[in-house]
């Protein structure tokens, strides 16, 4: 299958220091890629670069994103503009932020539909409720006139879901879109995701920093430490026999269901500094 | 419960004041100009007719009041509007875009904010000649800033929060989200200053007509009536007592409506 996204050795900086070192990850259509690692390792960073909207701090300083086979970080802001939402599309991190308070859903819900599709109000508002229906709202009728405050976090984050599908786009970035909610409605968001993605058959880049997340959806799998890539792989491969050390340190990280008594091992000082000097080179 | 009681009681006392200027001309018992000095400081009680007595030179106080609240309320509307569009737009696009806007505007606003505002309108009025128009332009140039500041403070505060990044990648341009995203949040501050702006409108006003800088004094104004009470006041306290009331609710009052919309606008509060 082709490739949508092929970020090629891909390298940012900020004031701080080096955000990403050389990254290089190809998603291939229909496929669900996993970028996995602790706060700081980038994920966000690439997910922001993709869509161009990086802080202003932080430079790209080489590399290409080619999706479909054109470089978005050479193209126009109105071309990029263009494709976003239509072709790309976000499923934020933080439902509770990312609606805007003072609009209701309704009209926020169909922003892509009547801005970039160009729908009329009517035929966006009915399009709106069988999304609504799709993410399993109850009630949607009365949703679309709420306020975001009005709604519990899933409810947002299954609303940003739905307008994240609502155009159809090529490909969905989820930056860690199950973070700022329960454990009993991440299960479900998680499900709900998956099963659009393959309804729609949308190419999915999922950021998470968490190993059971990615083991329920992802395809393939790509573990991040300090902005460089450690290892790439399919998700069931790479967690049977993760080839790298951090990894097999991450997974023993996890709590296991099936090794109840076994303590759970911090990933040691010793293991940091090494992976300090790895990346460094 | 009480912030309905401030936007009814506030805006009630508001309407009322338009009222009495829209209609002035049948609501005051006497023509505001007409000189009696056979009843020259009637007190209230005194002359039938002069509800709130009369002046030095006989003039009915109750229908100078009721006159001059055409110019306070002129100057308190349109000044108020027309500052909070120059300095809201200004605020936004420094807090929005940032750069060089940010910082252009940014630096009027601090030279601005360095000049004594009455003083600066004083001076400004003295430049343009006195008058309606003079007394609005002085009160736009000062206090724009007032608005530039804010906004610019709330539009930054706002393009940093997620549902931005969220709007830009549905694809909405930059002006697009500037007016359909950050707007609509920032606007409940812009009602609240504006609604404070009127009431500031209304003392500056007051301060330039007490000193005769505003309209010719055969228009009546509070501060004009002021000035004149003032040398009076220990015969005929009405003349000075009563313009200054009127400021005084005019001013309380739209800073409660101000206070009210604040609470009844904010979606975040509203549960």
């Amino acid at each position: 299958m082709k490739a949508v996204l092929e970020i090629r050795n891909l390298s940012a900086v900020s004031a701080a220091g080096p955000i990403l070192r050389n990254v290089s990850i190809t998603v291939r259509e229909g496929d669900v890629m996993a970028l996995v690692g602790e706060s700081g390792a980038g994920k966000s960073a690439i997910a922001k670069a993709v869509l161009g909207i990086l802080p202003a701090a932080i430079k790209i300083t080489d590399g290409e994103i080619l999706f479909d086979g054109e470089d978005l970080l050479k193209l126009s802001p109105q071309r990029i503009r263009q494709l976003l939402g239509v072709r790309i599309a976000l499923i934020p991190q933080d439902p509770l932020t990312s609606l805007n308070p003072s609009r209701r859903i309704g009209v926020q819900l169909t922003d892509g539909l009547r801005l970039r599709a160009g729908l009329s109000n009517v035929v966006a508002n009915t399009r709106a409720l069988a999304l609504l229906n799709d993410v399993q709202i109850r009630d949607p009728q009365r949703v679309l006139m709420c306020y975001p405050h009005e709604l519990s976090g899933g409810m947002r984050q299954r609303v940003l879901i739905a307008q994240a599908f609502s155009l159809n786009p090529q490909m969905i970035i989820a930056d860690e879109p199950t973070t700022a909610l329960d454990v009993t409605v991440q299960k479900q968001v998680l499900s709900l995701i998956r099963q659009l993605q393959r309804n729609y058959a949308t190419t999915l880049l999922f950021i998470t920093h968490d190993l059971g997340v990615v083991a329920q959806i992802c395809d393939h799998m790509t573990v991040l430490y300090g902005g460089k890539v450690l290892e790439q792989g399919k998700t069931a491969d790479v967690l049977k026999t993760p080839a790298h050390q951090y990894t097999r340190a991450l997974l023993a990280a996890n709590p296991r269901y099936d090794q109840p008594r076994q303590s759970l091992k911090p990933i040691s000082e010793a293991l940091i500094a090494e992976l300090k000097r790895e990346i460094s080179v | 419960m009480l912030r309905d009681l401030r936007i009814t009681l506030g805006g009630g006392f508001i309407l009322l004041l338009l009222v009495a200027a829209l209609f002035a001309h049948w609501l005051s018992p006497f023509d505001p100009l007409e000189q009696d000095l056979l009843i020259a400081t009637a007190s209230p009680t005194q002359e039938p007719g002069h509800y709130l007595g009369t002046d030095s030179l006989g003039r009915d106080v109750l229908s100078r009041l009721i006159y001059a609240s055409r110019t306070a309320l002129t100057v308190a509307f349109v000044a108020s509007i027309l500052a909070c569009l120059l300095g809201t737009t200004l605020g936004l696009l420094a807090g929005y875009f940032g750069g060089w806007w940010e910082l252009v505007i940014s630096r009027m606003v601090d030279i601005w904010m360095a000049f004594p505002p009455v003083l600066l309108s004083i001076l400004l009025v003295a430049v343009l000649g006195s008058g309606l128009h003079s007394v609005i332009i002085a009160i736009v140039v000062i206090d724009w800033t007032r608005f530039a500041r804010v906004t610019r403070a709330e539009a930054q505060q706002q393009t940093k929060l997620e549902y931005v990044d969220a709007a830009t990648a549905v694809g909405m341009g930059r002006s697009s989200i500037l007016y359909r995203e950050i707007l609509p949040n920032v606007l409940p501050v812009v009602l609240v200053l504006l609604s404070l702006e009127m009431g500031i409108a209304v003392i500056v006003e007051a301060i330039l007509s007490f000193v005769g800088l505003s309209v010719s004094t055969d228009t009546p104004t509070w501060g004009g009536m002021i000035a004149e009470g003032r040398q009076i006041i220990h015969q005929a306290w009405w003349v000075l007592v009563f313009p200054l009331g009127a400021i005084f609710l005019t001013v309380l009052a739209f800073n409660q409506l101000g206070d009210g919309l604040r609470q009844r606008l904010d979606p975040m509060l509203k549960r």
